[in-house]
């Protein structure tokens, strides 16, 4: 288990928001992450998130994919069991063209969907901590990482003064776990009914 | 931001535009001596002659078809209402501004290559032969003068006209900017339905005929339905480079300000994609061709790339432009940071513009020339004639207009794009 302490703060507009961001990480706050309910333009570039490398991994796969198609039906009909198909060479790389496509789309197509899984640590069972419920509906909801040397009354008052509403200090599993969420998760300030 | 900002063509833009054009002239006319002296007989001096003929006719109707490309464009990002497109939208219209000129040029020398009593281009207009060849008789009906006269003025008058309506309700909007929400819906909706209007002609012609007139009936008795869209890919890529070249100078100009990498990016995609669409088009083209062999369909191979143990005489020229319109544009362009790039977006247009006509090339000449390979030099030198009016066509049109269409509806949505 990890928890750590985080200050956590929920914004109601985009146009508050990208300032906000700005302002929090030259001060030199460390921002843990921010959640939106939609994916917002230029949000990654505000926070300096680096691109990813999702693309070299599909890449991978893609290439991976082909030389499959190309070494197994090469093995196949020029090796293990030559037909000859209307007088056509043995090794007849138009024909197989289509299927080292599709095997290159597919070997891409699935290995970047269970990467990015990986990546966002998402799969069956992996729970994942909140910090404020309406970031899934109609708020966008910043983090801030307290570290030793934070003076948490400080970054309160400095996430109210950038304009986040409910600030407030939370103890949160910063990691994933396979299981299930805590019964006594607080959501909408009502203790959740037991399941 | 200044939204008031002309392209002004330095002194020396022009002066190349003139000695491009110059020394494509002067590759016209040192083509038309090496091809119009004594022949050791007749069979040959009407070879030698088409051979000049056939040069004019690859590169008039390649730039030809490269500039209206960029009215392809336009429109179909009208009809898709796209609007990252505003910013440089005047680009591509000047780039389609080169439309009714060339297509005059064109025009000329096909009808020019059809009247004339030289019959080895188009053999289909040799009457006398027609009636003995079974194939072309039954083919009289498609190819005939009338016909094929009838649809290259069409065409060219249509896209002239389109293309200038196209243009005009643009350049409207500079002095004349709708207002109110309700003008801002009507200009849109009137773009929509000028610009549909534009596509439907633009399937009639080079999605689905025109391709098989101007350049498949030089191989007139082989066939190919895909001809048409195969042709088209080339030169909508072309014509996407061609338009990406300009947005590049201009921005090295100082000039198009809501113009930044996200437009680059999404260029060089539009670039990579399409790359890939010729390629698409073209093997599957070839693959059917290939395995049905059929005789009278692989013909067109054989004269190009050989049979087994035989290359053919193209087969230089055929592999080339394949690894630069599809190996090239897919392995440079895959990465992101490739494609905003200037100078890997400039290497990469130019590359797609020269592969595109070595394409063109392999289209015409195997047919015209088929125990050897033509000088090639002659055929770069004249297709410099059309770069350079292109230049100055494109460089006038530029200077005319105000470079950024600020009263456009859309036109924030061009600053803001985001990919």
């Amino acid at each position: 288990m990890n928890v750590k302490k985080f200050v956590v703060g929920n914004f109601y507009e985009e146009a508050v928001l990208f300032p906000a961001v700005t302002k929090v990480r030259r001060a030199g706050y460390k921002i843990h992450d921010v959640y939106t309910p939609f994916p917002i333009h230029g949000l990654d570039k505000v926070m300096g998130l680096k691109d990813t490398d999702l693309h070299i991994a599909g890449f991978i796969y893609g290439i991976t994919g082909t030389a499959t198609a190309v070494g197994f039906i090469t093995w196949m009909l020029a090796y293990d069991w030559p037909i000859n198909f209307g007088g056509k060479p043995y090794f007849s790389l138009p024909a197989w063209i289509p299927i080292m496509f599709e095997l290159t789309v597919l070997f891409a197509a699935v290995g970047m969907v269970l990467t990015f899984c990986w990546l966002c640590q998402l799969a069956p069972f992996v729970k994942k901590d909140h910090f404020n419920l309406r970031s899934t509906d109609d708020t966008f909801t910043m983090a801030i990482e307290c570290t030793d040397k934070t003076n948490e009354a400080e970054a309160i008052a400095f996430l109210q003064s950038v304009g986040a509403q409910d600030v407030e200090i939370q103890h949160r599993e910063a990691d994933w776990w396979i299981g299930r969420y805590d019964r006594e998760t607080v959501r909408f300030g009502k203790k959740v009914p037991q399941i | 931001m200044s939204t008031v900002e002309k392209f002004i063509p330095a002194k020396k833009y022009n002066t190349i535009a003139y000695v491009l054009m110059g020394v494509g002239l002067i590759a016209a006319i040192a083509l038309y001596i090496a091809t119009h002296g004594a022949a050791a007989n007749e069979e040959e001096l009407h070879r030698n002659h088409a051979r000049f003929w056939a040069s004019l006719l690859q590169n008039s109707v390649y730039f030809l078809l490269v500039v209206n490309a960029a009215m392809f464009f336009m429109c179909a990002t009208t009809l898709a209402w796209g609007g990252w497109q505003i910013g440089f939208s005047r680009v591509t219209e000047a780039v389609s501004s080169a439309v009714p000129v060339i297509g005059v040029i064109a025009a000329v020398i096909l009808l020019a290559i059809v009247f004339g009593d030289n019959h080895v281009i188009y053999h289909w207009t040799d009457t006398e032969h027609v009636a003995h060849d079974k194939v072309l008789n039954f083919k009289k009906g498609f190819l005939n003068k009338g016909f094929y006269t009838a649809v290259t003025l069409g065409t060219v008058i249509l896209w002239s006209f389109l293309g200038w309506k196209m243009r005009q309700r643009s350049r409207s909007l500079d002095t004349n900017p709708p207002e109110t929400v309700e003008t801002r819906k009507k200009f849109i909706w009137d773009n929509t339905v000028m610009s549909a209007l534009y596509i439907v002609v633009f399937a009639l012609t080079i999605m689905s005929s025109l391709p098989w007139l101007w350049l498949m009936s030089i191989d007139a008795h082989w066939f190919s339905t895909m001809y048409s869209w195969y042709t088209f890919a080339s030169t909508f890529v072309a014509g996407i480079a061609l338009i990406t070249l300009y947005v590049v100078f201009l921005k090295n100009n100082g000039l198009l300000p809501a113009v930044n990498d996200e437009h680059l990016h999404d260029l060089g995609k539009f670039m990579f994609a399409f790359s890939i669409f010729w390629t698409y088009l073209w093997f599957s083209q070839f693959m059917l061709i290939w395995y049905s062999n059929q005789p009278e369909e692989t013909i067109y191979f054989v004269n190009r790339i050989g049979n087994a143990g035989n290359p053919g005489h193209y087969a230089g020229i055929f592999w080339t432009m394949l690894v630069i319109n599809f190996v090239g544009p897919v392995l440079i362009f895959m990465s992101r940071d490739s494609k905003r790039n200037y100078t890997i977006v400039t290497f990469v247009s130019v590359l797609i513009l020269f592969g595109h006509w070595l394409d063109f090339y392999q289209m015409v000449f195997p047919a015209i020339s088929p125990n050897k390979v033509p000088a090639i030099l002659y055929d770069m030198g004249i297709g410099l004639f059309f770069v350079g009016l292109i230049m100055l066509l494109v460089g006038r049109t530029l200077s005319r207009y105000p470079l950024v269409v600020k009263n456009h509806p859309f036109a924030k949505e061009s600053v803001i794009h985001h990919t």
